[in-house]
């Protein structure tokens, strides 16, 4: 090799099968040193970090996504198995592949590492989680190991930190000599083929491991408890319960502390610049507008932090087990389970992380019904409409009637969510069902580091890539609220004038039958840039004071404004309509196209016109107009 | 198919034991045998291609000659199941479950 090989970083990757440890490994061996981007062309998310080999050699090292097999079905193992092929574009291919196993768990690993031998890249076999392995009695034949699958070995602890340098050692030695590389001979195996695969990884099973003296049993006695059909739901409610809970009580004083620094630097900005276009852009467009995303970041990062927990533990494989009925009754797969559920902070990373559903089909429809999940920026909405128009009576004695509207708000939600996926698979893709098929990993403590890296990833990832989209619609929504000026000396609110009241103007007669007044079609415009933004448009709309008490002053005034049937029928129009340019613009970008979020956008107006218009009549009827 | 009947003989010692077979998609909780065939058709018309679901399922691990035991069943219609296979778990479908022919162990 020359000099100017040698000289340029090493390419590394990391190959495994899921709940490996490779994350776990992939943050021990890069630490802060991590960026996460696309691949070209695909929505699968590219996490690389950067390390140096012993001899000072810089190292380029890639997660690369967990799969059993190179047969790759999803586009998440497609990008696998074209990176450890070197022939996915855009990338280089790499010089070492670094096959991460759990050393308690070799059995299916191995066919994989006798698939990645066909490959004819060097690889070195990270024996990890072998502290565990070692606790167990369990035995291995390292040396008898690496001989049978013709590449190095090194026993490895991520979450410790244990036998990285060894195991960097081994890669880096392999990057320089390129021993072990051979032409690619790897295809799709046949049926027959794994079988055969399966039989030599069995062959090679039980030539060099010793079956542990003290095998894990708690696992199998927590899933006697977690997996029990009844008791296993009940648990899996009451811990979303203690979820939400935490969701949302604990984020909100910094919520509060997010908008209070909002309003700051709003107001910092508004008293160093002139009043005027520059001052409204920045202060009302651009900082009002990345303040009303950012401030469900606490939100997120809580739900996240739930999630990742959970996932780490092993338990959000058994959640998708015990609620795989309930979703796969509506047509969704299992694991469109934890997409669903980080639609109630946001549905933006609820879309994101559809990335895990194999199946397209299975995909695009969680991606259509996660913005029925009722997300946190409809709170407002809720809460200023109920408490000026559902009095506080209790219901059976107990039960006060806004609480129960609320539930009645999220329940809606969730049940039309469930009704629409079970009318889009069994009406117009019904066709084969996607198998749902999951190994349950054993139960392990997260280790808290682990944790806290993927949540500021998770949360880097937010704030970057709804940034980027939602940043250029706050603009866009500032144009129309701005743009143009109301005439001289004219009376009434400037957002009146502007295009988004001459919108609001002109789409008004459409939503007369369903019992909206102008002002509430205006606000509906700004609306689009934020769920929640709405409340504020209606306070501009009807020219009330920006003062602290705008909440409830704006609260008395729509009570006298509006009748009760109006006010049901714009609640039904926050359950059902695509308020929110955000979610429509991450859809876009998701699915590669305007084709979906046009179709979100359709079906979903297209229910809530059906949904406000039947509520409102009804209540009419009932008397309430 | 035939790949399957080639390794049979390995096993046709387990399979002359005792028990009698049936797809896996019938088994009970706490139900344990040995597998004996993995692919065909289910006779399900939702599944996918049976090719296909015979590698997924191989790649799971679900290989002639390993053993079995269903640990859970879920709570509506018992399904899913979650299977010990040797010494991991999996979690799947009846349906996808009915391509997997077993023996039973006799209790």
């Amino acid at each position: 090799m020359t000099d100017t090989v040698a000289s340029r970083p090493a390419r590394l990757a990391l190959v495994g099968n899921p709940n490996s440890g490779k994350t776990a490994l992939f943050n021990a061996l890069t630490g802060s040193r991590q960026k996460v981007a696309n691949y070209a062309g695909v929505t699968v998310e590219r996490k690389e970090g950067v390390l140096t080999l012993p001899g000072g050699r810089g190292a380029h090292l890639l997660d690369l996504p967990g799969t059993y097999s190179l047969r790759a079905r999803s586009p998440d193992e497609i990008v696998t198995r074209d990176a450890v092929l070197g022939k996915l574009s855009g990338e280089t291919a790499p010089d070492v592949l670094i096959c991460v196993a759990d050393a308690t768990n070799l059995r299916l690993v191995l066919r994989l590492v006798l698939e990645l031998k066909q490959v004819g890249r060097p690889f070195v076999l990270a024996l990890n989680m072998y502290d565990i392995a070692q606790r167990q009695g369990l035995r291995i034949d390292l040396e008898r190991l690496s001989a049978e699958i013709g590449a190095p070995i090194a026993t490895t602890v991520a979450t410790r930190k244990r036998g990285l340098d060894e195991l960097i050692d081994k890669a880096s030695i392999l990057a320089a000599s390129h021993a072990g590389a051979h032409e690619n001979v790897w295809r799709e195996p046949t049926a027959a083929e794994i079988r055969a695969a399966h039989a030599e990884a069995q062959r090679i099973f039980k030539a060099c491991v010793r079956p542990p003296e003290r095998p894990d049993t708690v696992t199998g006695k927590i899933d006697a408890v977690l997996l029990n059909p009844a008791a296993g739901l009940l648990i899996l409610g009451l811990l979303l319960f203690v979820m939400f809970q935490a969701v949302f009580t604990w984020a909100e004083p910094l919520m509060g502390l997010i908008e209070t620094g909002f309003a700051a630097l709003s107001a910092g900005v508004a008293a160093v610049l002139p009043d005027g276009l520059l001052q409204s852009l920045i202060t009302d467009g651009l900082i009002a507008g990345v303040g009303s995303v950012l401030v469900f970041l606490p939100q997120i990062v809580i739900l996240f932090f739930f999630i990742l927990v959970l996932e780490d533990s092993g338990y959000m494989t058994r959640a998708a087990f015990l609620m795989d009925k309930i979703m796969g009754g509506a047509g969704l797969h299992g694991r469109a389970f934890i997409p669903l559920l980080s639609s109630f902070a946001c549905a933006i990373p609820g879309i994101m992380s559809t990335r895990v559903i194999d199946n397209k089909h299975d995909r695009l429809t969680t991606i259509l019904v996660a913005p029925l999940m009722t997300c946190s920026a409809r709170i407002p909405v809720y809460t200023l409409i109920i408490a000026a128009f559902i009095p506080h009576t209790k219901v059976w004695g107990v039960l006060s009637l806004p609480g129960l509207v609320m539930f009645g708000l999220y329940a809606t939600g969730i049940v039309s969510a469930l009704l629409v996926s079970f009318v889009i698979r069994k009406i117009f893709w019904r066709g084969t069902v996607e198998p749902f098929m999951m190994e349950l990993p054993t139960y392990r403590w997260p280790e808290p580091r682990n944790v806290l890296m993927n949540l500021w990833t998770r949360a880097r990832i937010f704030i970057e890539r709804a940034g980027r989209i939602i940043l250029p619609l706050m603009i866009l929504v500032w144009v129309l609220s701005t743009f143009p000026y109301p005439p001289e000396g004219a009376a009434g609110p400037a957002i009146d004038y502007s295009f988004a009241g001459r919108i609001g103007h002109f789409i008004a007669p459409v939503m007369q039958p369903i019992g909206f007044n102008w002002q509430m079609t205006v606000a509906l415009i700004p609306g689009f840039a934020a769920r929640e933004v709405a409340v504020a448009a209606l306070g501009t709309v009807y020219a009330v004071g920006g003062d602290d008490e705008a909440g409830t002053n704006l609260g008395h005034l729509l009570a006298g404004q509006w009748s009760l049937a109006t006010a049901l029928s714009f609640l039904a129009w926050y359950v059902f309509a695509p308020q929110c340019a955000a979610t429509l613009g991450v859809v876009k970008r998701e699915t590669n196209g305007w084709t979906w979020p046009t179709v979100m956008f359709l079906y979903m107006t297209g229910l809530a016109y059906l949904a406000s218009f039947t509520v409102y009549h009804v209540a009419v009827a009932l008397g309430a107009g | 198919m035939s790949d399957a009947l080639s390794l049979a003989p390995e096993f046709a010692a387990l399979s002359a034991a005792r028990g009698a077979e049936g797809p896996l998609s019938t088994a009970r909780k706490g139900q344990r045998g040995v597998i004996v065939r993995v692919g065909g058709e289910t006779g399900r018309s939702e599944s996918i291609d049976p090719d296909e679901l015979e590698r997924r399922l191989l790649e799971m691990g679900f290989v002639e000659g390993a053993a079995f035991e269903v640990l859970h069943e879920g709570l509506f219609g018992r399904d899913p199941i979650a299977v010990r296979v040797d010494d991991m778990r999996v979690a799947l479908r009846r349906r996808e479950a009915a391509a997997v022919t077993v023996q039973f162990e006799e209790a």
